[in-house]
């Protein structure tokens, strides 16, 4: 190996090392031996199961949703923060940070009173018809509130960073506004707007406390895969409980590098 | 296309960047917009191409009041001093841009598209780099990027803001000779501002010389040179030796008390100063000699004067010769040419 010219390569690295195994690799080979202690005939029952089955679809569709539905508002809310300068603005800001901060399990409270049939948003959806506490809507809608920073935070930067110049190099060819955004300004952020997406995608399917209360927790209807392993925790079904969280484990991982190719392959140019 | 600026002033908050200019810029001139940073030069030129509102006085782009028009309608080329390329997209889509985002009643086809791209990729001497990316490419290949994209559109007008400032020299002086000479073959009126007085005197027809927001001197590079109007013009386009003093009766005369008189001041460029050992009148002034140095065929002398104030001469290598000078000789110098100024209203 080439010598590094930068010093320090060899102690950060092995502290790379070690925290990466103790924080990531050691826990998640734990789950994985845990799973190995059933056979794969009762791996293939239990993570097969058709109420399981069913929690791994409300787990995937809500997350994207939710995280698609961010993509959208926090790029809006970025652009906002970022372009125009109004009263409020840092407070706005500093807003965007509080579902990392707040305990999921408050946030979720909050949200089944806010939503449910008699509270304060709630009562009108009830009126119209479109339930929302205790429906996948009201998942979607825990989900979008816990992923909202993610997004915003990732495309902020980059908004702010943007040359003013190669806009108005846009504009002085003729472009329209919108051509400016869709042909200039878009592309130079979609690799973090992919990056806040993922991050929401894979926080949405882990998501356990805000869920819980607004989900109502049918089975076969609003239980999340995470639901789903709390309750087998508690019955004391560990190696039942390991499996489902390896499936989900390998779900999450494919997102996650389908999305980096995604980014890889739009940043192309960047490659020398 | 003319260019035509009336009494056009510009205010930001409290700060007076432009005061009352007047330009006219004949159709097919290479103008350029001379100045120190914080001149007004760029913002006279962002106000030209529109990108910073007219509020006071009216600039007309081939008889039209562009103050009326957007931006994206005016035919203003204008090209930045770091690209701004689009590097998402490769040289051809960025020179394809500025016909691709016609609408569709006004865009070419795209094989008329195609064949223009090649044809100022030609233009430009980058044959064969249309499909390479923004980040593959040296500075000077980017700004000649640039140049070709700002050009597709076929602008009335070509605007260049500090087009060479972020080259290195060899490249810029390249580049320079090369906007020259392609000027020369399309003829499109063309302002280009920079702060590099050599830089100007080399390309530009006429220089339009800028200093806190206000026009010193507008001329050929000749004649700017040559007749500066004002102390600024004189010590802004190349180095200058103060000699302060008095005028009697219409005739400069030294003084060897520079603090006490300074009625007039006398401006003399280093290669102007003849250097003496003996004293011939009384119209030399004594000096020694404190440094010697050379750059390339030109040998520069610094000397002291006796009140502490420094001179400085530049000799070819024939002249250094004959004198063969040495450091901490006492010599007598005397100017062949000089431009004297008087401070209160800087004429002579």
């Amino acid at each position: 190996m080439k010598k590094n010219i930068l010093p320090g390569f060899g102690i950060t690295m092995g502290i790379t090392t070690l925290y990466v195994s103790l924080f990531v690799l050691v826990p998640i080979s734990l789950l994985l031996i845990k799973t190995a202690s059933l056979s794969l005939d009762e791996f293939i029952t239990i993570v097969t199961n058709e109420r399981v089955m069913h929690a791994y679809k409300v787990s995937l569709t809500t997350a994207f949703i939710a995280a698609f539905l961010n993509a959208i508002f926090g790029l809006l809310l970025a652009w906002v923060l970022v372009r125009y300068r109004f009263p409020g603005r840092r407070i706005i800001d500093g807003l965007i940070d509080l579902p990392f901060a707040l305990p999921t399990a408050v946030a979720g409270m909050t949200l089944a009173a806010l939503y449910g049939p008699e509270g304060w948003f709630g009562q009108f959806f009830q009126k119209l018809g479109i339930p929302i506490a205790y429906t996948s809507s009201g998942i979607v809608i825990a989900l979008m509130f816990i992923g909202l920073p993610f997004v915003v935070r990732m495309v902020q930067p980059v908004l702010e960073n943007l040359p003013k110049e190669t806009e108005e190099a846009a504009t002085s060819l003729g472009a329209s506004r919108f051509q400016t955004f869709h042909k200039v300004i878009f592309p130079e952020i979609v690799p973090a707007l992919l990056a806040g997406f993922s991050l929401a995608l894979a926080r949405g399917l882990g998501e356990y406390g805000s869920v819980v209360f607004i989900a109502g927790n049918m089975p076969m209807k609003t239980e999340v895969a995470p639901l789903l392993i709390m309750s087998k925790l508690e019955q004391f079904d560990y190696a039942g409980a390991t499996a489902i969280g390896v499936v989900m484990l390998l779900l999450s991982f494919t997102f996650l590098i389908i999305i980096n190719i995604l980014q890889k392959w739009h940043r192309k140019h960047e490659l020398r | 296309m003319t260019i035509e600026i009336q009494n056009i002033s510009k205010k930001y908050g409290n700060f007076q960047a432009l005061h009352d200019i007047n330009l006219h810029i004949p159709s097919g001139e290479l103008v350029a917009l001379l100045g120190p940073s914080g001149s007004g030069k760029t913002t006279l030129l962002r106000m030209i191409a529109g990108l910073e509102s007219v509020e006071d006085g009216i600039i007309l782009v081939d008889n039209e009041n562009v103050a009326s028009l957007h931006i994206n309608q005016r035919d203003v080329g204008f090209v930045f001093q770091h690209y701004a390329l689009f590097k998402h997209l490769t040289v051809f889509d960025n020179i394809a841009f500025g016909l691709q985002v016609r609408p569709k009643h006004k865009r070419p086809s795209a094989q008329t598209i195609a064949a223009k791209v090649d044809e100022l990729l030609a233009l430009v001497k980058l044959e064969g780099f249309a499909k390479r990316y923004p980040a593959q490419l040296s500075g000077g290949q980017r700004q000649r990027v640039a140049l070709a994209r700002a050009l597709a559109v076929e602008p009335k007008i070509l605007l260049l803001d500090e087009p060479f400032g972020a080259l290195d020299a060899k490249v810029r002086k390249e580049l320079r000779r090369w906007l020259r000479k392609l000027h020369n073959d399309i003829h499109v009126t063309t302002l280009f501002v920079t702060h590099d007085q050599e830089e100007a005197l080399d390309v530009a027809d006429r220089i339009v010389i800028m200093n806190k927001g206000k026009v010193e001197q507008v001329g050929a590079p000749a004649e700017v040179y040559e007749s500066p109007v004002s102390p600024f013009v004189y010590d802004f386009l190349g180095n200058v030796n103060l000699f302060r003093g008095r005028v009697i009766d219409g005739q400069f005369s030294f003084s060897n008390q520079a603090e006490t008189t300074n009625e007039a001041v006398g401006y003399v460029r280093p290669h102007h100063i003849k250097i003496e050992r003996e004293k011939t009148s009384d119209a030399v002034i004594s000096a020694t000699i404190t440094f010697i140095h050379t750059i390339g065929p030109i040998w520069h002398i610094e000397m002291r004067r006796d009140d502490d104030t420094y001179i400085e001469v530049e000799l070819n290598k024939e002249e250094f010769l004959l004198l063969n000078l040495q450091v901490g000789e006492n010599v007598y110098v005397s100017p062949k040419e000089m431009k004297v100024f008087i401070p209160e209203d800087f004429s002579i």
